[in-house]
């Protein structure tokens, strides 16, 4: 049961550190706002419409060949690190991977989905 | 080259490569050659390259990729239910796309990369490469059941699988990491070598896990309760896919449900009574509610779920005799549920087909041949000798006799009485129902042919000559891992 409890004083403290933070900034920040201070972007870009607008499916298709590469990338990290154990094979077998990858490509150039119409 | 290399044997995955290979090369090949009969044959050769790749192992099982690949007879026998299923699925499929006007290359790829998942699914003896090997099957399992994409109802027959199937595969995930948190491993020898020495809260969570598995794999098998997309998924998707559906998810889903159950978690005897109740559900619910249906397609769903009852039997009485029985049901399954599933294919490349049973009356005097092989088809599923159906039903009653569990078989049998109902059903109407208006007729491709035929002979001949059939099943049994 002592194990849990350090968990539910572990909750506590955290909960508590957070309210804390929020009611120490609250009494000590100057407090100013004013419009162009309360939009939703900093960025300056200006928020028209609400975020519930269609988008183009073609940003979907862009998204998952983006996601792909991703994941290549993620993989390529750890196998260049601990490439210096593994040697030729995990040459041959990388080479295969991003073979597969490239396969994909070719097949979505192929089809289309790299341009924008 | 270093020591690593001894342990990587590539030619224990060659079948998967192969068509996977060619799976990839139907995809680029698609956007250049224009005549699609050359792809579907591509694929076709393919998985005869694999089958051919996959065969000289038979009686040498052996380990590799660091035991995380066993490519042993038990994996060769469900890589050949796989392989005929594709294969034949392939045959049959390509006049009923092109009817509905959905023919595509990608078709014939996601069939097979589907394939591949199955064969990763049943040649291991690793919950984490059994989940892999899941997920590559399901997928284009996915994109299949939505491939008419202007029909609304294979629409939703999409969506609705791939919900139900993620949801599944959450759980069984959620399961495999609670049995790698009780016992260290994810490899189902080491489960199974040291249960002696797990602890009794630790066992506790090796029960919560195995139950959650078995759920995931439950949907993916269609055990009732988890059953509620079979009818609708089966009528939704293009009917061959659904014939597709019916037979080889299903396959693999027990082979991994086999090796799990009856090998790695062999020792907890509490799931038994689990495997049970589950059995009896399926089975009776699956046979109960296939009496109500109208459409054909919808029917075979429900018949579906009750032949899981039937396997579920088989993995509840537990042991090497059923396992063997399970296996060869499965294979004999694989023949008459394809072959039923022809034959509506056939029927409904007519685009005005409802696939409703009654569109079947005047069946018999339109075509006496499609007529005479659905007739076959339905007494096997029903399970009348001299069918494969009938034998597949009478090893796995009489193991589970043998092992204690009568009642189980009992209830078995009736629900064998119960399904021979709506399977006559269908040969009634289309024998003897006097027909409103004249059957419209339908034209066979010599593929088509080539599958009745074949799936024909196979009901035949595993039914009257089940001994070297069951013999090969029970040759991959006793070599276990």
């Amino acid at each position: 049961m002592s194990e849990y409890l350090a968990v539910l004083v572990f909750l506590g403290v955290g909960i508590g550190m957070v309210l804390f933070t929020f009611f120490l900034a609250r009494l000590i920040r100057p407090a100013h706002p004013y419009k162009a201070k309360n939009q939703s972007y900093e960025s300056a870009e200006k928020p028209i419409g609400d975020a519930w607008v269609q988008f183009n499916n073609r940003f979907y298709i862009f998204a998952l060949m983006f996601v792909v590469f991703d994941v290549e990338a993620v993989f390529l990290f750890p196998w260049a690190v601990a490439f210096g154990q593994l040697g030729l094979y995990a040459l041959i077998e990388m080479v295969i991977f991003i073979a597969v990858l490239l396969f994909g490509l070719l097949y979505a150039w192929k089809k289309g989905v790299l341009k924008w119409v | 080259m270093d020591l690593k290399l001894a342990t990587i044997d590539l030619g224990l995955i060659a079948p998967e490569i192969i068509i996977a290979a060619v799976a990839m090369l139907i995809l680029l090949l698609g956007n250049v050659v224009r005549r699609r009969t050359i792809l579907a044959y591509f694929g076709l050769f393919g998985l005869v390259a694999a089958l051919l790749t996959a065969l000289p192992r038979w009686g040498n099982p052996a380990s590799g990729f660091y035991g995380m690949v066993q490519a042993d007879n038990f994996a060769i026998f469900f890589k050949i239910i796989f392989i005929i299923a594709a294969g034949l699925t392939i045959l049959m499929a390509r006049r009923y796309l092109i009817s509905h006007e959905i023919e595509s290359p990608e078709f014939y790829a996601l069939l097979l990369f589907s394939a591949v998942g199955m064969m990763v699914m049943a040649a291991t003896s690793d919950l984490v490469v059994i989940f892999l090997g899941l997920e590559i099957m399901s997928v284009p399992l996915y994109v299949m059941a939505a491939f008419a994409r202007h029909d609304v109802s294979s629409n939703e027959a999409g969506i609705k699988y791939f919900i139900m199937g993620a949801f599944a595969s959450g759980i069984l995930i959620y399961g495999i990491a609670l049995v790698y948190g009780a016992t260290g491993t994810t490899d189902l020898r080491r489960i199974l070598a040291d249960w002696g020495f797990f602890e009794m809260h630790s066992q506790l969570f090796l029960y919560s896990g195995a139950i959650l598995v078995l759920i995931g794999f439950g949907f993916k098998v269609a055990a009732v309760p988890f059953h509620m997309w079979v009818p609708d998924v089966y009528q939704g998707a293009p009917t061959p896919v659904t014939a597709f559906f019916s037979v080889a998810p299903k396959a693999a889903g027990f082979a991994a449900l086999l090796r799990i159950f009856t090998y790695g978690f062999a020792d907890m005897s509490q799931l038994w009574a689990i495997l049970w109740i589950l059995a009896v559900l399926t089975m009776t619910v699956g046979n109960i509610l296939a009496i109500f249906q109208d459409n054909i397609k919808r029917m075979l769903a429900y018949s579906s779920i009750a032949h899981a009852g039937y396997i579920l039997v088989a993995l509840t009485a537990g042991g090497d005799g059923a396992v063997s029985s399970a296996a060869y049901y499965l294979l004999a399954y694989t023949f008459f549920n394809l072959g039923a599933f022809a034959v509506i294919t056939l029927i409904d490349t007519r685009n005005s087909s409802t696939a409703q049973i009654d569109e079947m009356q005047g069946l018999s005097g339109r075509h006496p041949f499609l007529a005479a092989v659905l007739a076959l088809f339905m007494f096997a599923l029903a399970g009348f000798p001299p069918t494969a159906g009938f034998m597949g039903k009478f090893y796995i009653f009489s193991e589970a006799i043998k092992n204690g569990y009568i009642g189980l078989a009992i209830i078995g049998v009736m629900n064998s009485f119960v399904s021979v109902y709506y399977y006559l059903r269908v040969v009634v109407v289309s024998f003897f129902a006097r027909p409103n208006k004249e059957f419209e007729a339908v034209s066979y491709t010599p593929a088509i042919f080539i599958v009745l035929v074949i799936t024909a002979a196979g009901t035949l001949i595993l039914g009257i000559l089940p001994g070297y059939w069951l013999s090969l099943a029970r040759a991959g049994i006793f070599q276990f891992l």
